[in-house]
């Protein structure tokens, strides 16, 4: 908090902006300083919903800490359940059959288009246009309905076990998906002639909320924000793991760094899911969806574990040391939206109230994961 | 002037306008909401009554029998006062509208002027209310209103002048006198002998969505940016008469756009045509309502402007516009004329 003298004819006072705020999307409370309806100071508070998932990693087995997976990011709750899954197969030497495989990468696709487009919807929201956001759940629930068949859950999925996933996927999912691209494609170009060209639109994301390179560095940004200022920095590239180094994808990148670089960034990115589920359903192998000796009892050799995966935000990694027991001795999770939200107090000084929410959601907050 | 009989003909209109302006902000409600849902492709409320009909009477019903609170600390005489003000000068405005060649309250010959005189109060009662609410929310969301019905009142005032320096009367009844004859002679067209007849209009229209603080100005209100602005701390009837207040006045601006650029009462045919080109109230009604329509179907496509952009856009375009309109519009009629 930035504690300077209240000069006589600049009065400052502060506003509480949450916890309870429809614009922070959940339990986030963000202390502002205000100059008028500018934002001289903004100190996110956070802690309203930590739940203690690491320390809960440390006292309960590998596989009873899997639903906890479910319940960080719950849009994109299958990258989570992906990034748990490779670290305790990497640390227990587990093989996954590559069906598998195939499926893990069109279920979490499928999971990272959902997430955009709840975000999308809710992001145009922000800015003061309502209609996008039934529109984008209606699309999502399409999504919603395809992955409940297979998951039997429509948001905080378990889905994948250590060494393949729950359960096979039939014909008739892949047959949807195939329609659900179809139909997206179709949907798309709908959202940018009514959103993305809307000259109001442009005009309050144009320039507005810069995030320099420098200072997505310096703050550990990824994700949708980091290549929306110009890094071309992909884990699905950049620490291939799964299957995704046989498919072929763009990551789109572009380097103005404003609100719309990120609105854009995660508007192609979409299209990129579609390819690459379009790509993973035509190359899909017939065979097990589960390894033949998984050990009911997971005991890794103590050391040191490291994995990270793309989430629909950035960047989620887990650290786990274990001791070779049947739990970690030490959990830790790297969130990506903790990073991101960690350079809005420097990005937002100066900025107008109106700027400052609408370039909080283009940093696509998911308050849960950042808490845990 | 025979007092009896004007008495009893005011108090039968002010019932008639205070049922007329009731009426329509319930269900403008109920028309805002149906058509938002099918906007987005959903129902919209249909429980109560056939297509949800009696949703309105359903929810003035529960508005009514909540509390009404009032927060410790608030400034409690002017925080009753301002939703009681909000109401009160709309209601007045309709003696003023003409509806038709009869129907019609009181025949002012400055009606024009009054009508803009107490639409500029709804701000007062506006500034009154974020200000005694106690929440910062609220008083930003005054200042907003404030600053933004100041901006757009001036480009307002320049095209209502435009207008009466074209019909040359500020009796409203006169205005569409001037304008009979089918959809050749409104104001709106050029062909009525102002070129720049469809510029004065959009310009109009501009500035009658920012005095309504309706989307994509609705600053006031911005619900994701103020949770609701200046009766964020209003409860009940209270909110409820703001809520009243703000259809109200969408009622007004489209019944003032309809006298002073669509020809009111008349039909848009000729009167040769028997029955569609008589003029009567229910031309200036559809009228009135398909320029509603218009405001929601805008309210629920567009996202929200910005503080500045909205100023940017009433001094540096509208206002600068509007005055060369003025301008371009005394020469037409001295030279036309």
């Amino acid at each position: 908090m930035s504690s300077q003298p209240l000069s006589q004819n600049q009065e400052r006072f502060e506003l509480n902006l949450g916890p309870q705020h429809p614009a922070t999307h959940g339990v986030l409370r963000v202390k502002l300083l205000m100059d008028g309806e500018y934002i001289v100071d903004a100190e996110p508070v956070l802690g309203y919903i930590h739940r203690m998932h690491e320390l809960m990693g440390e006292n309960r087995s590998w596989a009873q800490y899997l639903p906890n997976m479910g319940r960080l990011d719950y849009l994109s709750a299958l990258s989570y359940n992906l990034g748990y899954v490779e670290l305790v197969e990497k640390m227990a030497g587990i093989e996954v059959p590559e069906r598998a495989e195939y499926i893990r990468v069109i279920t979490t696709e499928m999971n990272r288009i959902s997430s955009h487009l709840l975000w999308f919807g809710a992001f145009v929201l922000d800015l003061g246009g309502f209609t996008p956001l039934l529109y984008a759940f209606d699309d999502r629930e399409q999504i919603l309905d395809l992955l409940e068949a297979v998951t039997g859950s429509r948001l905080t999925y378990c889905y994948y076990l250590f060494g393949g996933c729950y359960n096979d996927v039939e014909d008739d999912f892949l047959s949807g998906c195939l329609a659900f691209v179809k139909r997206l494609r179709t949907r798309l170009p709908m959202y940018h002639n009514l959103v993305t060209k809307n000259v109001i639109l442009r005009q309050r994301l144009e320039g507005v909320g810069p995030v320099s390179a420098e200072m997505c560095r310096k703050y550990g940004a990824t994700g949708p924000v980091l290549r929306g200022s110009g890094i071309n920095y992909d884990l699905r590239k950049n620490e291939p793991y799964s299957i995704y180094p046989e498919l072929d994808f763009d990551v789109p990148v572009y380097p103005e760094g404003d609100s719309m670089a990120r609105f854009m960034v995660r508007m192609d990115e979409m299209e990129q899911c579609l390819r690459i589920i379009e790509q993973a359903i035509a190359k899909i192998p017939e065979g097990p969806v589960m390894a033949e000796k998984v050990p009911k009892m997971i005991k890794p050799a103590a050391g040191d574990y490291y994995h990270a995966v793309e989430a629909a935000r950035g960047t989620f990694a887990i650290r786990a040391v274990s001791d070779g027991a049947n739990q970690a001795y030490r959990m830790k999770l790297r969130s990506p939206t903790f990073s991101n939200l960690s350079l809005f107090q420097e990005a937002s000084r100066g900025m107008l109230l109106a700027d400052g929410l609408a370039f909080m959601g283009s940093l696509d907050l998911v308050i849960p994961e950042i808490d845990r | 002037m025979d007092l009896g009989i004007n008495v009893f003909e005011m108090v039968i209109y002010l019932v008639g306008f205070i049922a007329f302006a009731a009426a329509n902000a319930a269900y403008l409600v109920w028309v805002e909401r149906k058509g938002a849902a099918h906007i987005q492709r959903r129902t919209g409320p249909k429980e109560v009554g056939p297509y949800g009909l009696l949703q309105p009477l359903a929810d003035g019903a529960k508005l009514m029998s909540k509390q009404f609170i009032i927060p410790a600390g608030v400034d409690r005489p002017l925080f009753i006062l301002a939703p009681i003000l909000t109401m009160v000068p709309a209601i007045m405005i309709f003696v003023t509208i003409p509806f038709s060649e009869t129907i019609l309250a009181r025949d002012f010959n400055i009606g024009l002027l009054m009508i803009l005189a107490f639409a500029s109060v709804n701000v007062l009662a506006l500034l009154m209310g974020g200000w005694a609410s106690r929440n910062k929310y609220a008083v930003i969301s005054a200042a907003r209103v404030v600053s933004q019905n100041i901006a757009y009142e001036i480009p307002m005032l320049i095209i209502v002048i435009t207008i009466v320096l074209i019909s040359g009367s500020m009796n409203l009844t006169e205005i569409v006198a001037g304008q009979a004859g089918g959809i050749l002679h409104w104001n709106l067209l050029p062909t009525n002998g102002n070129f720049l007849g469809p510029i004065t209009f959009i310009i109009f229209f501009i500035c009658s969505l920012a005095e309504t603080n309706r989307a994509p100005f609705d600053l006031g209100e911005a619900e994701s940016e103020l949770i609701a602005g200046f009766h964020t701390e209003y409860s009940s009837m209270g909110f409820g008469l703001f809520f009243m207040g703000e259809y109200a006045n969408i009622v007004i601006a489209a019944a003032l756009t309809t006298i002073l650029f669509l020809g009111g009462w008349y039909s848009p045919l000729p009167e040769s045509i028997p029955y569609a080109g008589a003029s009567s109230v229910v031309w200036f009604l559809v009228k009135m309502y398909l320029l509603i329509w218009l405001v929601v179907l805008i309210r629920w496509t567009y996202p929200r402007v910005t503080l500045w952009s909205l100023l940017n856009l009433s001094w540096k375009i509208l206002i600068p516009f509007s005055l060369f309109n003025l301008l371009a519009s005394a020469g037409l009629v001295k030279l036309l004329g």
